[in-house]
């Protein structure tokens, strides 16, 4: 509506982290939650390939279960967990552009159709520089199955699909580590959403 | 099995908010994606998100003159800041957690990174509060008037004084971080963060002195409304 148009976007700018960052923000999960733990490494570059040191990745993910903290998540046969909401922030090292997350693999949630998505966790960008947030998904390379009748990966353009999953480093174990990072322009630019 | 409610959002306005490559900001041209978004159905991925689980503050996060914990009070004109959160559909949005950072009175931030601003710091200002709006969507913060401070986008650049605000709307998509600035500015016309904004919501974003906000004796008030994403009809009430 007219009188009611949204608030413009501005950037998070270079000090964002002295309220959005800060430590712990980025281990959502405490330990006794139930489901598999997972690590999740990756950079976030910009159009030159050079990593983007002040850049906030937030990260919002249903449990192991399936299920979401969110009031419109009315489905009581699944439980929700103590020590876990599904939302978490990390900032990017200043040195290096790097963030990891350490949480638990999500279970399934239901699309648009009624079936089950692939794991998947929302993931939400923004930086200095940036004036406008974008968003994407991170799926997991061992999830090739559910990946390949995931109605939202099919709505991505096939050969631009492999930026949204995470790949598993084989040799991790408790958690297993997957490493996803978020390219900003070039050949492997990172899949943005609009919805 | 229950299925879940899936409230559907309209098209987020994407000509209301600034593009991503802007180049008299200088730094969208190289962290702006150059391929178009790719759209997708709304799910319940989008339409959830943590706002309502997360919000947690105590009444202190949202006085900044009082919040650094020193005993003393930071220095510089008090101000009120006050408003409601709305989403597009003008329903107050209760509940909804704000974030807030800003520089202190002479334009310094209370950050670890370096700049060329000498700036001194105050040692009771830490520049950071939050709050969650009561059941008609008002949130109050008492601060310091932020100092306006210089950057390196062109020569002789400054930043008019502004408060960085963080909202977790109800859904993923309606999570928003934005800046408040203040009526009469003479630094907004000259400033490409806040031109990169179209020129015909660019306004939204400028918080308006209100006489009946200022406190006698005590405080300077500014009003500031803010407005999220909203759904695009009247949730659909099921009988479960
Ligand atoms: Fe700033």
């Amino acid at each position: 509506m007219a009188e009611h148009g949204e608030t413009p976007s501005q950037t998070v700018g270079p000090y964002f982290s002295m309220r959005l960052g800060g430590a712990g923000q980025n281990v959502l999960a405490e330990a006794g939650v139930p489901g598999e733990r997972i690590r999740i490494e990756g950079t976030v570059l910009d159009g030159d390939g050079v990593h983007i040191e002040d850049a906030l990745i937030e990260i919002w993910q249903a449990n192991a279960g399936g299920r979401y903290r969110h009031p419109d998540d009315i489905r009581g046969e699944i439980a929700l967990d103590d020590g876990f909401v599904g939302f978490g922030r990390a900032e990017t090292e200043f040195a290096t552009g790097g963030y990891w997350f350490e949480t638990i693999k999500p279970g399934p949630v239901p699309d648009a159709e009624g079936e089950f998505q692939a794991p998947h966790i929302n993931v939400v960008v923004q930086a200095r520089g940036m004036l406008t947030p974008v968003f994407t998904r991170i799926y997991f390379s061992d999830e090739d199955e559910a990946n390949r009748q995931d109605q939202v990966l099919n709505q991505v353009p096939r050969e631009r699909r492999h930026t949204l999953v995470a790949r598993l480093d084989e040799a991790s174990r408790d958690p297993s580590v997957y490493r996803f990072d978020v390219v900003f322009q070039g050949g492997g630019e990172t899949v943005f959403f609009d919805f | 099995m229950t299925d879940p409610i899936v409230t559907h959002y309209g098209p987020k306005a994407y000509d209301d908010h600034p593009p991503f490559r802007y180049p008299d900001y200088k730094s969208t041209v190289k962290r702006s994606p150059e391929m178009d978004m790719v759209h997708i159905v709304q799910t319940l991925s989008e339409t959830s998100g943590p706002g309502p689980a997360w919000a947690e503050v105590a009444e202190e996060d949202a006085d900044l003159t009082t919040n650094a914990g020193t005993g003393g009070e930071a220095i510089g004109e008090r101000i009120i800041v006050t408003g409601r959160v709305l989403d597009e559909n003008g329903e107050p949005l209760p509940g909804t957690l704000l974030e807030i950072w800003q520089a202190n009175a002479c334009g310094g931030y209370s950050h670890w990174r370096e700049t060329a601003f000498p700036a001194p710091l105050d040692p009771n200002f830490l520049g950071v509060g939050q709050c969650i709006t009561d059941e008609e969507g008002v949130y109050r913060f008492t601060t310091i008037k932020p100092g306006p401070y210089p950057w390196g986008n062109h020569p002789n650049a400054w930043r008019p004084a502004h408060i960085h605000f963080s909202l977790m709307g109800p859904a993923w998509g309606s999570r928003l971080v934005t800046q408040l600035y203040f009526q009469g500015d003479p630094l907004l016309p000259l400033d490409p963060i806040y031109n990169g904004v179209p020129a015909h919501s660019r306004e939204r974003l400028i918080a308006a002195y209100d006489h009946d906000v200022t406190v006698e004796n005590w405080a300077l008030g500014w009003r500031w409304d803010i407005v999220l994403r909203g759904s695009a009809a009247t949730p659909f009430e099921e009988d479960h």
